[in-house]
């Protein structure tokens, strides 16, 4: 065994901020292709401006989305109740996900390969749907994290979950499942304004005027709402015990999720940051600074993001049904040995990745333009 | 296969898990042999290298997507379909699954990008170093996929712990360097050596025989001939090394695929052909080889191969002990202060798994008959006639591509590109390497059976707790779903490999890939 030179209660607090960060980058950079794929219908209508948008993101989608491969590792590795539970729980929804994302990789690579109009409308079609539906039914995750889902264990820690696909469709997941989809579709514009020029430009420039105050006013009402729900409060928790999530003790309390804005006022910098970065995107897609307004609307995300796991915290999945089995930080994790492992693979490799992901940005700097689709319909996507 | 949450499960996993191995063999194989192509191009300059790897590089897209795609479904299906396993072992499981992304998918995900869409931005030692990222990052992949399938089944480096009713880490150096997933990973990648060169070489040979692109498909079929006989030969020698393993960690699999049922006295005699009978416990027509098994398997003359009769009994008394185990665990988690108990839970903790089979037949495993007791150490024999049959298929296979590639590899040296029987020999053992990969995850799997995790979590208690209404909806839809993309991507390969070089790739100039001038020919 390594010697662990950190306690258990700091290891999972570092988990903590880790599983924002692969999330955010998550969010972040895979954020802008499905945001891409979602507009594709709107911003771009005929196969040159099609493939003009698809290019923008052909080369670093891949590499993007492994933002979203690495978050379910990472999940499994040091949450394994969470990857348990949420996955059999969403089941239903995971494979509508599943799907949706599987039709991307196919839909980038072989849309191209025949040059038949209904062959590419095939293809369009999958790759709004491999946008549209994952956006959404993160959000929709997302919303249902935060109202609490149904779930109860048996001795065994064996975990059964009391409710279907209908169940997540609920009014106030519904809410957050639009906040998603409006913000990873103004990210997305924002991409496109500074990859592509013409009519595609055009296109996404009116999308960002509509997706920023629509994201705005969403965002607020889904926090109106949210500060109105019953949300959970644990009791009890040893931040350094064994993770058995039955130990602690719960109670239900209305407003809950807002009570951590008055414990530690500095979380509210997370609801802050997600209003002034979607506000500083807009302002600066009109001052066409559009390399900014990526920059702000990634702050955005990254607030959106931080004020769903902070109103929660120290829950990730809290327990409708038996508040007792809610999952949280410190009672939801890997052992304190698999938590040191992976912090060490974590501050290896995440530098490294960040370092070559930024110069594979760095070589494919520059606009597509129709010219360049055109010339290349042999190696172009 | 019963229709049963565990049955339809199961189904469910192998249908994705094959139906993904259709395009990770090939992409490990081609992503090498592209780097070597490439690089080729750069020490020579020579324009014909340039355009090999960008042919084969675009197969290599069309199958590549499909192995990302496919891939995503593997990740997330331990959670989705097997919760209690996830619970159970993601404390080690998760690790390697994680470390893949940080390290390996990360790596040629990020870089594959720049295969294609880099060649006019970068150096020629820029966009091949790229390439050899690529490769890397696909075999690293592999790596901790197979460090992942090692330790379910070897799991070593692991304890379990009462208070969190699971396996926990206590050596990341041993899930790392067990023997079993270092065989299984050089078995594996070989084999992904031998499919990409095979498709190389049977494409190449369908292009001579209809002598079209000549230039182009001599050179593939010589870096293919040399490839894929190397590869060969390891697929083989390093398959034993994954046999050996299993006279140490798995018994049983070794056994059943060996239709071993009786221990023999040392050296044992190797069943070449035989038709195993699971009712009578017996191999008929059995034709032997001497001493051969006992050499193969403990690399001695005076070790015995335990044979299956004997390791049933020997899981009886598992069993037994680890219904001691489990008696303690109970006794733990109504007191955790009672340390009596938690002796007895250690001292038998390695056996806990066996008690953990008696869940097929009662609640409480403590309330077990003798008579059931019996028939779950029995149901430690995964069926004996399917493996025995599919390894031998999958052995007999690799001796073929051995010989079809040292035969390949002679033509080519002699550059003898005309004999139509080879050609065509070539191009119709194009499915070979999928089938004998298929074959080998069918041995290695099938064989662990009933265990999710060897010796320590039964497949059936694995499961999440789903309705079979909700299995039949996801196990339909992607039979439905992967069976059409399964044939669009059969359609874009020969589609592209019909258009062949010059006009996939919009090439102006034909003759040196085509030989339409004999001067361009070396």
């Amino acid at each position: 065994m390594l010697p662990v030179p950190f306690d258990y209660e700091t290891l999972r607090l570092i988990w903590w901020v880790l599983l924002g960060v692969l999330l955010i980058g998550f969010a972040v950079t895979d954020g802008f292709d499905l945001g891409v794929g979602l507009l594709l219908p709107l911003v771009a209508r005929t196969d040159t401006e099609r493939r003009i948008a698809i290019n923008s993101i052909g080369p670093v989608w891949e590499g993007n989305q492994v933002w979203f491969i690495l978050g379910g590792g990472a999940i499994f590795a040091a949450y394994p109740p969470i990857y348990a539970a949420a996955f059999s729980g969403f089941y239903l929804a995971m494979f509508l996900v599943l799907v949706a994302l599987i039709l991307r990789p196919v839909g980038f690579d072989f849309r191209n390969k025949v040059a038949d109009r209904r062959w590419r409308a095939v293809w369009d079609a999958g790759l709004f749907i491999g946008g549209f539906v994952p956006a959404l039914v993160f959000g929709v995750a997302f919303g249902n994290l935060l109202q609490g889902v149904p779930f109860h264990y048996d001795a065994d820690l064996r975990l059964t979950y009391e409710g279907g696909l209908l169940g997540l469709l609920n009014p106030f997941a519904l809410l957050c499942g639009l906040v998603s989809v409006a913000m990873l579709g103004l990210h997305g514009a924002i991409w496109l304004l500074l990859k592509t020029d013409g009519p595609v430009a055009a296109r996404s420039r009116s999308a960002v005027t509509v997706l920023a105050p629509a994201l705005l006013v969403l965002f607020a009402l889904a926090g109106l709402w949210a500060a109105g729900l019953e949300g959970y409060v644990a009791q009890g928790l040893d931040p350094n015990g064994a993770s058995n999530p039955l130990a602690k003790s719960v109670v239900r309390e209305g407003g809950a999720l807002m009570r951590n804005y008055g414990l530690h006022p500095w979380m509210r910098l997370a609801p802050v940051l997600a209003v002034a970065g979607t506000l500083a995107a807009w302002g600066l897609v009109r001052l066409r600074r559009e390399g900014l307004a990526l920059l702000a609307s990634g702050i955005g995300i990254t607030g959106v993001v931080a004020t769903a796991g902070v109103s929660l915290f120290p829950f990730l999945m809290p327990s409708s049904l038996d508040p007792v089995a809610g999952l949280t930080v410190f009672d939801a994790t890997s052992s304190h040995q698999t938590l040191f492992v992976m912090l060490l693979a974590a501050l290896v490799f995440v530098p490294l990745i960040l370092a070559y992901t930024g110069f594979v940005y760095s070589v494919l700097r520059g606009k597509v333009t129709a010219e360049q689709v055109e010339r290349n319909s042999h190696s172009l996507y | 296969m019963e229709i049963d949450l565990a049955g339809l499960s199961r189904l469910q996993f192998a249908m994705t898990a094959m139906y993904h191995f259709l395009f990770v063999p090939l992409t490990l194989g081609l992503s090498f042999l592209l780097a070597v192509m490439e690089t080729v191009y750069v020490l020579t300059g020579r324009q014909i290298w340039r355009d090999m790897t960008k042919f084969w590089g675009k197969l290599f897209g069309i199958n590549f997507a499909m192995g990302v795609a496919t891939g995503i479904t593997m990740e997330f299906q331990f959670g989705t379909n097997w919760a209690y396993y996830s619970h159970y072992v993601g404390d080690i499981f998760g690790v390697p699954l994680a470390v893949e992304g940080l390290m390996a998918f990360f790596l040629e995900s990020t870089f594959v990008g720049l295969f294609f869409f880099g060649w006019d931005r970068m150096s020629r030692v820029g966009h091949l170093t790229v390439t050899w990222l690529v490769a890397i990052g696909s075999n690293l992949s592999a790596l901790w996929i197979l460090v992942a399938n090692g330790w379910m089944q070897n799991p070593a480096g692991a304890v379990f712990n009462p208070e969190t009713m699971r396996m926990e880490l206590v050596s990341f150096y041993e899930i790392l360097f067990n023997p079993v997933a270092q065989a299984k990973f050089v078995h594996t990648v070989s084999a992904g050596y031998v499919t990409g060169a095979m498709f190389m070489l049977s494409v190449s040979a369908w292009y001579l025989l209809h002598g079209r692109h000549r230039e182009f498909a001599r050179r593939s079929m010589t870096v293919a001939a040399s490839f894929g006989l190397a590869a060969s030969l390891s697929v083989v020698v390093l398959g034993d090394e994954s046999g050996y393993a299993l006279t140490e960690h798995q018994k049983m699999k070794l056994a059943a695929i060996e239709a071993m049922w009786e221990t023999e006295p040392a050296p044992a005699d190797f069943t070449l052909f035989g038709l195993p009978d699971m009712q009578a416990q017996q191999t008929r027509d059995a034709v032997k080889i001497p001493y051969a098994l006992g050499l193969i398997a403990t690399r001695s003359l005076d070790q015995t191969v335990p044979g299956i009769k004997d390791l049933v009994a020997r899981a009886e008394e598992r069993i037994r002990s680890g219904l001691l185990a489990y008696d303690a665990l109970q006794a733990v988690r109504a007191d955790r202060a009672d340390t009596a108990a938690r002796e007895r839970l250690t001292a038998h903790a390695a056996d806990l798994g066996y008690a953990l089979l008696l869940k097929a037949y009662v609640e409480d495993p403590r309330t077990a008959t003798p008579a059931q007791i019996a028939q779950a150490a029995q149901d430690t024999v995964p069926h004996v006639p399917s493996l025995f049959w599919t390894f031998r298929l999958m052995v007999g296979l690799g001796f073929y591509f051995i010989l079809l590639f040292a035969a390949a590899f002679w033509f080519a040296s002699r550059r003898q590109f005309t004999r139509v029987t080879f050609l065509k020999l070539a191009a119709w053992s194009l499915p070979l390497p999928w089938l004998a990969a298929e074959l080998g995850w069918f041995v290695a799997e099938h064989g662990r059976q009933p265990w999710s995790i060897e010796g320590v979590l039964p497949t059936f208690l694995s499961t999440s707790t789903l309705t079979v209404p909700d299995l039949l909806v996801t196990v339909s839809g992607f039979i439905l779903f992967y069976s059409t993309l399964a044939v669009v991507e059969v359609f874009l390969l020969v589609k592209t490999v019909r258009l062949g070089p010059v006009q996939a790739l919009g090439l102006g100039d034909p003759a040196r890939i085509d030989d339409a001038h004999p001067q361009a020919a070396e």
